[in-house]
């Protein structure tokens, strides 16, 4: 039987185990054992066991697959209680503050309890407040307990004056990251959406001071969190997010995607929302309406820059085999990696934080031996 | 298929392939690629009675032990451990292969297999039934467990308490045993015919040398067992052996707060732990001599029935 040694036919089997699940039933253990650990690499296990339990598959799978599955499920499930407990300590440091707060991205799917959450593991906390309160805020989470996880000076100054954002806080009993936002975008972005917008058209969750995005809102900070805010390295997970997130409010929601489109128009998020809406039908098959890329038009990039985002989104944003690793991919990688800084920082600013960060060295686990000098002697 | 049956060509040779060589240790599939002929010959000496897999399985750990470039691959040589090609731990002196490959192991299970509940403990087994043995520092676990197992107990493992959600068996998942500094002339005296590997000095816990897994032991693999005993060894230079009966809250505090992922299976960690405690007898159990703490614990044996 030939085994698949390359990155681009992996990619292909994984994405087709991600939009038909049922498949699953056909794979054989060499596949399973690439696959796998593709999955985990994007973050994207914890959803697949979902999906095959509630497709009744899991009886009928191998066991280690079970296994590995099982043990994803396990901590996917700590980190939504993790979150949950946040959550429930935000709100009640907070809750003297009569102002809106909105939870976004990944807490914001888990508070509202829409289907995207389903074995979603959550690394942080996002909330936003407007940028009127937020030092208030920040000083009282600080005297609540919270302590500024990013103590270096640079990375301070990187934060707060470049940036104008507040570094991500942690409490002192605790492991969760807070990061506490007053828009969706740093201010040094060259999209600026009006947060104000946002804090308009939020909507009250049942249980919880705290609110969160309008549907069609929660899409565009996603898309632009995904094309405008991260490195798209491996991101394939908050792609898989945005089909989610297409899907579910297409189906319960007649007017969705005229409602986005009009939004985006608002917003002047047109282009994180075209490429969202390119990448996702390309790569994932979602399904969506012609017309929606009709309506976003004036966002549409030019024909250039689409080919070369076509050539490098998919190579960057998609897992690589984990025995056969793609030297494409890493350049890619770096390619939008540098991209992503430059929408974010000024040029003047990026090139001696580009300096600064190449001679900071790789973060390792600690050595587990110490070794005293003699001994690297053989 | 053996381990033992591959030549030591051979052995090289699987270990440079793409797919490594494939080792079932306990409930877990491993593929250890590797560029050093070092790593190799111990590897093959220490795993020569474990079973090695087809292709045709799912692996839960890609492990690679590979001899790290540029300046030093020629000077002052160095190896790394890669799990899925990614470096995880700072490299060690290229000699030091095998005791990466156990610790880097160990940190892979506690990190990922939450399939299971994951107790920091040796485990050891006699007549279907068996100790879970808590590590805490000073207790002596180790040499206590490799005592033990030359003294007619079979072992289950040196660091993993493994068990099933399920059914609340253990699984065992036999590996070499590292033994430290003074526990290793003591071990070499308490069972002459004992194999131990080289030794490995200056490490943060001193010097460490690794016993083989009995060939008894690495062929019950597939047998589990139900927990009958929760015993907190400590060791007390010149002490005598004493037994005593704890009560089940504080066993049960004792063993969660000493387990790799109780936190991490929340609600069912709870519930898994306090099920081994009600069923077992917890004790608090000081020794000074090997010999005495070994027959008092076959004692303990004989004293039940499966």
């Amino acid at each position: 039987m030939h085994r698949i040694q390359n990155t681009k036919a992996a990619r292909s089997l994984l994405i087709d185990l991600i939009v038909y699940p049922e498949n699953a039933i056909c794979l054989k253990p060499l596949e399973w054992d690439f696959l796998l650990r593709m999955a985990r690499s994007s973050r994207l296990l914890g959803r697949l066991g979902k999906q095959l339990e509630s497709q009744g598959f899991y009886s009928s799978l191998p066991e280690k697959v079970n296994d590995y599955l099982a043990g994803a499920q396990a901590l996917v499930e700590r980190q939504q209680r993790m979150a949950h407990w946040e959550i429930n300590r935000l709100q009640r440091s907070l809750s003297e503050f009569d102002i809106d707060i909105i939870v976004l991205k990944g807490c914001g799917y888990l508070i509202s309890e829409i289907p995207v959450s389903v074995g979603r593991s959550f690394s942080d906390v996002d909330i936003m407040v407007s940028k009127r309160y937020i030092e208030d805020v920040e000083n009282h989470l600080i005297e609540k307990g919270w302590r500024s996880d990013k103590l270096d000076e640079y990375d301070q100054r990187y934060y707060r004056d470049w940036m104008h954002e507040v570094p991500p806080l942690r409490h002192r009993d605790r492991s969760m990251e807070v990061d506490l936002h007053h828009t969706i975008l740093p201010l040094t972005c060259k999209l600026k959406p009006n947060a104000n917008f946002l804090f308009q058209q939020a909507i009250d969750v049942r249980g919880c001071q705290f609110k969160v995005l309008a549907a069609d809102d929660m899409v565009l900070h996603s898309a632009t969190h995904l094309f405008y805010g991260s490195e798209l390295n491996g991101d394939l997970r908050d792609l898989v997010d945005l089909n989610d997130l297409f899907n579910y409010f297409s189906t319960t929601n007649e007017s969705f995607w005229l409602a986005l489109n009009n939004r985006a128009v608002e917003l002047e998020l047109q282009r994180p929302l075209f490429y969202a809406l390119r990448y996702c039908r390309k790569l994932l098959g979602t399904s969506i309406p012609d017309f929606v890329f009709e309506n976003i038009k004036t966002g549409t990039p030019a024909g250039w820059i689409i080919w070369i985002m076509d050539l490098l989104v998919p190579a960057a944003i998609l897992p690589e085999h984990p025995d056969f690793p793609s030297r494409l991919t890493a350049i890619a990688r770096w390619l939008l990696y540098v991209r992503s800084h430059y929408l974010r920082m000024p040029l003047y600013l990026l090139i001696p934080h580009f300096f600064r960060k190449s001679i900071k060295r790789q973060k390792l686990i600690p050595a587990m031996v110490k070794f005293n000098k003699d001994t690297t002697a053989n | 298929m053996k381990f033992s049956s591959l030549g030591n060509n051979q052995v090289f040779q699987e270990l440079s392939s793409s797919k490594g060589v494939l080792i079932k240790t306990g409930p877990f599939n491993v593929s250890v690629r590797s560029d050093s002929a070092e790593f190799g010959n111990l590897l093959a000496w220490f795993y020569r009675d474990f079973p090695l897999l087809t292709k045709d399985n799912i692996f839960d750990y890609h492990i690679s032990l590979s001899r790290t470039r540029g300046i030093r691959r020629y000077w002052r040589t160095q190896i790394c451990f890669r799990l899925d090609n990614r470096d995880l731990f700072e490299p060690f002196p290229s000699r030091y292969g095998l005791p990466l490959f156990e610790w880097g192991m160990n940190w892979c299970i506690a990190t990922q297999a939450h399939r299971y509940l994951l107790l920091h403990a040796s485990v050891v087994e006699r007549n279907g039934l068996a100790i879970i043995l808590p590590a805490f520092p000073g207790s002596g676990k180790s040499t206590l467990c490799a005592a033990l197992i030359h003294r007619g107990w079979r072992l289950f493992s040196d660091e993993f308490g493994i068990v099933r959600p399920e059914n609340g068996m253990v699984i065992p998942l036999p590996r070499p045993i590292p033994l430290k500094n003074e526990s290793i002339d003591v071990i070499r005296k308490f069972a002459p015919n004992v194999e131990i590997g080289p030794l490995f000095p200056k490490t943060r816990k001193g010097t460490v040398a690794h016993l083989r897994v009995p060939t008894s032991s690495v062929e019950g693999m597939y047998v589990e067992a139900l927990p009958r005993w929760v015993i907190f060894p400590r060791y007390q230079s010149s002490a005598k052996v004493d037994i005593v009966p704890i009560p089940k809250s504080y066993a049960l505090l004792k063993l969660a707060t000493n387990s790799f992922n109780y936190g991490v299976l929340g609600k069912k960690g709870f519930i898994l732990v306090g099920n081994i405690i009600r069923s077992c007898d917890c004790y608090d159990f000081t020794y000074g001599n090997l010999d005495d703490a070994v027959n008092r614990l076959n004692d303990l044996a004989m004293g039940c029935h499966a």
